[in-house]
């Protein structure tokens, strides 16, 4: 299988290595371009970037088998993935694919005959207020409906280059509903790096301290204690890295930051470098957001002519900094900070073992700080404003505002800014969720918020997250939000450790046995043991929080479960009758001595209710 | 002075640096573990090692020993946790014990029987799953690989050589060699290979050895895998 040869002759791997330094930390940037440039990573481009990088085949290899977004197949012309995540089901995914695949004749998972279009699915694509929403050639395309899908398969149809579609099938709308003083108007790029230059690196950590800025990407890690630390910490450099790969299902605020705050979000990653000595920072964007990455690389390359990156910033002799944006490639795991950091040297997206920390121990070893994009952004606005001013905003241990990304059963989703502590009630209303039942509160890793809870609070000491809040109506089934997170977390586990590897995909074997109605009893008692597993022995947050989804809803929607059971004990997820079904066909039987008898029909003893022997061969 | 901590109420020295792992095999004591092996950069992935570290939970392999500190490894919870982890072991590839043959030498059959299973529990993947016999003197057989990334990194370590790595994501994962063709007899791996000799199962076997020692003679058949010493698992070949 590997040894088939289809790639085209102008991959031009010698050009776009040298362009990455010929580095081997740079391998999974190096894959994206070589699969953008040639549509597939074909076992000769693997043999000659392990030659021209100098590493082992089976470590490039390794690498590109990782990531969802790179594979040794042709996608064709056209690789089309409609993003699955619950909100898009419960608006017509499914319905959708099928009719765009009953247009183009094509067949899900498998390259049309005519080599021309893929389709598949993919995870949650950051686009939860334009559902339901596909990623086409690495770009977004929001708010599909039939007539939309028309035009994508005429499109296809007439074989033309993305470049000559309608652009409004590209356009992605940014929703801010409510803004608030991270999101406000008006900034001027610098502004923040001026005040922090001012105030010095001290006096920045003092603000930010002063400010109780807790991390944004949901785990609330305070920000000062982070940067301090890792501006102590002895090494022979020091990097900033922002996690821009919001892949938590349901969020996309850090895409409406980057479109519209880009220099804030900078100046943030900047400041922060003027505080812990960092020459070097990263923005890792998720491979989804693609279309983001030109309207980066111009406001950091207008960032350097004025100034405000590069040697001497600001005129400062000796302040050297500059920021790379590295692609992801399709994988929610790389979120986690230390995945993060594997896949920025180039490697699979696996969670170290920690300790060391990365602001000890991080990008090729050394001190490096890991935050969110909100968390920079936040940075900026304290050093502008000062802690004093973040610390009247919010709760007591959860200061300043919080962006939420809501969708789903509202008539108005998109980014909403609140000051922390505000009740989930409040945000339903504004956002006009008349008919509630539940919210998921930070993505399937997060809470679920049933309608009997809906006074608690937005805040790191009540309700946290990263900010995903995706309302669900009273018409909607709460086991198949449960069961689509379950599908979710098997399908992104990096399979490092076997609780989760092997946990996550029992949990959806055990959702789905229940989804075929046959379930019983003893598959939620499976599920129970199976979630003490993932929390207490899991080697990172994904698999300590991968059943959470399913313990909150068989807790707050129990009908949802029982009402799927089949049998209260034991139900074999085998089906001992349907394995007869060949043998019927064969012998052209379908008497009833040809089926198995169902257990109901048999007494205590195991006596069953036979039919007459009479017609029995 | 030398440091100390409690493992299971006992007092266990320590030298800096080293794993609550490191220090318990060095006092005699045996946490199970399946990736783990003294020779080799703790891996944590299996997390069969998981111990109680003053009521948190972590793998003894990769946290390091810290004086004063209360370690549980033999409780019933713990050891009824490690239970499952190994019938999830069993039930993700295709065990199938009387016809192994490293059956009697075998590290998840031997730690199995130590934890009790009697049953695998969940329900059967059967994953299907490549088979490599294309090497003269080595079999791949990844049913039975449990991706420990033992020979990954005795390949990289010890053999200076690269053969293995894991590829693919999630419970697709499995074990790739370093041969564009993909066949093991394309790459460079040699019979006496660390590699070879530390895989815990029968993923990696050395051909035409097959019953050399009669099962009811071999390692775990004599004696439980407890009082095997550290490193000594992988059998008279290691």
């Amino acid at each position: 299988m590997a040894q088939q040869d289809n790639s085209p002759p102008d991959c031009d791997l010698a050009a776009i290595v040298a362009r990455h330094g010929g580095d081997s930390h740079n391998l999974v940037q190096i894959l994206r371009c070589v699969q953008e440039r040639c549509g597939t990573l074909p076992a000769r481009a693997i043999d000659e970037l392990a030659r021209r990088l100098g590493l082992p085949r089976v470590r490039v290899e390794a690498a590109a088998s990782f990531y969802h977004f790179f594979h040794a197949e042709s996608h064709g012309a056209y690789e089309v993935l409609f993003c699955d995540n619950i909100i898009d089901e419960f608006h017509g995914r499914a319905e959708l694919m099928q009719y765009f695949c009953e247009r183009l004749w094509l067949e899900v998972g498998k390259v049309s005959e005519d080599g021309l279009v893929y389709v598949n699915t993919t995870s949650d694509i950051g686009l939860a207020d334009q559902a339901p929403a596909a990623l086409i050639n690495g770009y977004l395309v929001p708010s599909l409906d039939k007539a939309r899908i028309d035009l994508i398969a005429e499109m296809v149809r007439q074989r033309r280059p993305l470049a000559q579609w309608p652009s409004l099938l590209f356009d992605v709308a940014d929703n801010v509903r409510q803004p608030g003083p991270l999101l406000a108007d008006g900034y001027t790029p610098g502004e923040a790096l001026h005040a922090a230059l001012a105030l010095g690196p001290e006096g920045v950590l003092e603000e930010l301290a002063r400010a109780d800025l807790r991390g944004r990407g949901g785990a609330g890690f305070r920000t000062a204690l982070k940067w301090s630390s890792c501006r102590r910490a002895p090494g022979g450099a020091h990097y900033v890295v922002c996690n821009a790969d919001e892949g938590e299902p349901g969020t996309f605020k850090d895409r409406v930051l980057l479109q519209r705050h880009a220099d804030l979000v900078f100046d943030g990653m900047t400041l922060c470098a003027h505080v812990i000595g960092a020459r070097q920072g990263f923005l890792y964007l998720r491979g989804e957001y693609r279309h983001l990455l030109e309207h980066l690389e111009a406001v950091l390359a207008r960032r350097r002519a004025q100034g405000l990156l590069g040697r001497g910033i600001m005129g400062r002799a000796g302040f050297d900094f500059d920021i790379a944006i590295h692609l992801g490639a399709g994988a929610y795991i790389c979120g986690e900070e230390s995945a993060l950091i594997e896949s920025l040297e180039g490697k699979p997206g696996k969670p170290r073992n920690r300790p060391p920390y990365p602001n000890t121990e991080g990008y090729r070893g050394q001190p490096t700080v890991v935050n969110n994009v909100e968390t920079f952004a936040c940075a900026a606005r304290i050093a502008l404003l000062g802690g004093e001013w973040f610390v009247g905003l919010g709760t007591g241990q959860s200061t300043g505002t919080k962006l939420l990304s809501v969708s789903g059963d509202c008539k108005r989703p998109g980014i909403y800014e609140y000051p922390f502590g505000v009740p989930v009630r409040q945000v339903l209303h504004d956002c006009g969720a008349a008919d509630a039942q539940a919210v998921q509160v930070g993505g399937p890793s997060g809470t679920l918020v049933s309608w009997r809870e809906f006074d608690r609070r937005i805040a790191f000491e009540d309700v946290p997250g990263a900010g995903a809040f995706m309302v669900f109506s009273r018409e909607r089934d709460m086991f198949e939000v449960a069961r689509n997170f379950s599908h979710f977390f098997a399908r992104e586990s990096c399979g490092f450790c076997t609780p989760c590897r092997v946990g996550t995909s029992l949990l959806r074997q055990t959702m789905d046995k229940l989804a075929a109605g046959k379930g019983s009893a003893y598959d939620m008692d499976i599920m129970k043991q199976l979630m003490h597993i993932l929390k207490t022995m899991s080697h990172c947050g994904l698999g300590h929080t991968a059943a959470n989804p399913i313990v909150e809803a068989m807790a707050d929607f129990p009908e949802a479960f029982e009402r799927r059971l089949k049998a209260l004990d034991f139900e074999p997820a085998f089906d001992l009758d349907g394995a007869l079904q060949t043998a019927r066909l064969i012998t052209g039987r379908d008497d009833a001595w040809a089926h198995i008898v169902a257990a109901a029909e048999c007494d205590d003893r195991g006596a069953c209710a036979l039919p007459p022997s009479s017609d029995s061969p | 002075m030398t440091q100390t901590f409690l493992l299971d109420g006992r007092e266990v020295p320590f030298r800096d640096g080293q794993t609550i792992m490191e220090a318990a095999a060095a006092a005699g004591v045996y946490i199970p573990h399946l990736c783990h092996h003294p020779e080799f950069k703790p891996h944590g992935s299996c997390k069969l090692c998981t111990v109680d570290i003053d009521g948190r939970r972590g793998a003894a392999c990769t946290n390091r020993a810290v004086a004063g500190v209360r370690v549980q490894s033999e409780t019933a919870e713990l050891n009824a946790d490690r239970l499952t982890l190994v019938q999830m072991l069993f039930v993700e590839g295709n065990h199938i014990c009387p016809s192994c043959e490293k059956s009697g030498n075998c590290q998840l059959q031997a730690v199995a029987y130590r934890l009790g299973m009697t049953t695998p529990h969940f329900s059967h993947f059967y994953p299907l799953r490549d088979v490599d016999a294309s090497h003269p003197d080595v079999l791949l057989e990844r049913n039975r690989c449990i991706l420990c990334e033992l020979c990954v990194r005795a390949s990289r370590d010890a053999d200076g050589k690269n053969v293995f790595a894991v590829g693919g994501r999630g419970i697709r994962a499995r074990l790739i060699v370093n041969a564009a063709s993909g066949r093991l007899a394309d790459t460079d791996l040699a019979a006496d290979d660390r590699a070879v000799q530390v895989c815990p199962t029968g993923a990696l076997l050395r051909k035409r050895q097959g019953f050399a020692v009669p099962i009811g003679r071999r390692l775990f058949d004599l004696q439980p895998i407890d009082a095997v010493g550290p490193g000594q698992e992988s059998g008279g070949e290691g």
